[in-house]
């Protein structure tokens, strides 16, 4: 590498514009798509751990098995059933690290709404069901969206281990920039993977502010 | 199966400079060293910020940040950057990949303990230093604990990431085996990587059982 290679060459980016857009949309999907599964499937195992104690230690140290596991590691195994270069290959294993994450977060938003306020709903003559998803949801949403903002993160900057196996979106461009010995699309990649999660965080931030107005109208009074 | 016993069975995978012992040994060495760095760097700030009370929100937010960091990306710049040669490229990204868990918990952990035996033990006549070691640290530990564990946990299936530019360790029988369709080979480096890492999250749950003290372990909720 001459000392005339600079750092980033920016005609290269013009040109390559077009798929960067298309790996950045793919990483995209690659990423998101766990997460929100990892929430679908944590929320009904977070509330049988809630409701059945004895089903929260099995189920976390599972987790960890599974969280213990590299991701690497799980895209290889899973080769021959879903195949090389398969979105589902970087999907799967994502959603159980996601799982692992969210989890004890649900476990932990429930067990953080007061007694009182369950009583209160009680009392008030609301059903199991109501209370639940009118009462305790809302109010473990803030232990929640921690979980979800730490998964979502790690999420979007797992996906590029995923180029390893023909499938990671952006990673695709450390494997390029390697090959050829070229920085510019390893700092591409680095900068639109960082700047993804800086955004995702900030947009769930976001939905934890409009998902609590109660928050906001206390610290108001 | 057949491919572990292909694997493993083959007496060529157990001998010489690309044999298991030799990756393995070679895997321990970057993750312990990288988990070494981090924890020089992380523990202290965490410690400080925690009983200051000060700097919280950068310590928190910059280890959000971090988490962020494609580490294939990190390692693949900084070797082109630097050259291959010596190993410490691969570990400046495993080092900033350890420092967010165990920086957070540590400074949530100290941070988190109680007002009032804060206040009990200045009444005994501690100073902050002390009151810090003494109070605020074992009571802490089981959130420490974790965080190191986490971070041990990552660095040990990150690390696997260095085989990809040329480097050791166990990821050679995985990037290899990728490379040249040996998949008996990805598979079997793939089953050590992963016992590698069951072997940490066990030792780690054996320390915390022997370091963290009974008064404390006994009003920790689960987590």
């Amino acid at each position: 590498m001459g000392d005339a290679e600079p750092l980033i060459r920016w005609d290269w980016i013009g040109r390559n514009l077009p798929s960067i857009q298309q790996q950045a949309l793919d990483h995209l999907v690659m990423a998101v798509t766990p997460v929100l599964l990892g929430l679908v499937l944590a929320l009904p195992v977070g509330l049988a751990c809630a409701r059945w104690r004895a089903l929260y230690q099995p189920t976390v140290g599972l987790m960890n098995v599974v969280y213990s596991l590299p991701s690497l590691v799980v895209f290889i195994v899973l080769l021959p059933i879903t195949g090389l270069a398969e979105r589902a290959t970087v999907i799967i294993p994502l959603t159980f690290y996601s799982l692992a994450v969210l989890i004890p977060g649900v476990v932990d938003g429930l067990a953080a709404v007061p007694d009182s306020v369950r009583q209160s709903a009680v009392a008030m003559g609301f059903k199991p069901m109501r209370r639940l998803v009118l009462v305790e949801l809302p109010i473990a949403v803030p232990v929640v969206l921690a979980g979800v903002r730490v998964a979502m993160v790690s999420s979007i900057s797992l996906v590029s281990v995923g180029a390893l196996i023909g499938r990671g979106g952006l990673g695709y461009q450390f494997i390029d920039g390697w090959q050829r010995q070229f920085y510019t699309p390893i700092i591409v990649g680095i900068v639109l993977i960082i700047l993804m999660a800086v955004l995702a965080d900030g947009l769930i931030v976001l939905a934890q502010r409009l998902l609590t107005p109660w928050a906001r109208a206390r610290r108001g009074t | 199966m057949n491919w572990l016993t292909d694997f493993f069975g083959d007496p060529a995978n157990w001998s010489g400079p690309s044999g298991i012992p030799v990756r393995l040994l070679e895997h321990v060495e970057f993750s312990v060293a990288a988990f070494v760095l981090a924890l020089v760097v992380a523990i202290p700030l965490g410690l400080l910020a925690g009983h200051t009370g000060r700097g919280g929100v950068l310590v928190v937010g910059a280890a959000n940040a971090a988490r962020a960091l494609p580490t294939l990306g990190l390692v693949v710049l900084i070797v082109l950057l630097v050259g291959v040669g010596t190993t410490w490229p691969v570990l400046v990204p495993l080092v900033a990949l350890a420092i967010p868990p165990i920086l957070v918990n540590t400074y949530e952990g100290v941070r988190g303990v109680d007002a009032d035996l804060r206040d009990a033990a200045y009444g005994m006549g501690l100073r902050g230093g002390q009151v810090l070691v003494k109070v605020a640290v074992p009571v802490a530990l089981p959130l420490i604990l974790l965080g190191l564990r986490l971070a041990a946990i990552q660095v040990v299936a990150t690390a696997t990431v260095a085989a990809y530019v040329g480097l050791g360790g166990l990821g050679r029988f995985i990037i290899d085996g990728l490379a040249t369709k040996d998949f008996p080979s990805a598979i079997g480096g793939a089953v050590l990587v992963a016992g590698l890492a069951l072997i940490v999250q066990l030792a780690f749950s054996l320390l915390q059982r022997v370091a963290v003290s009974p008064g404390v372990s006994r009003r920790v909720t689960v987590r």
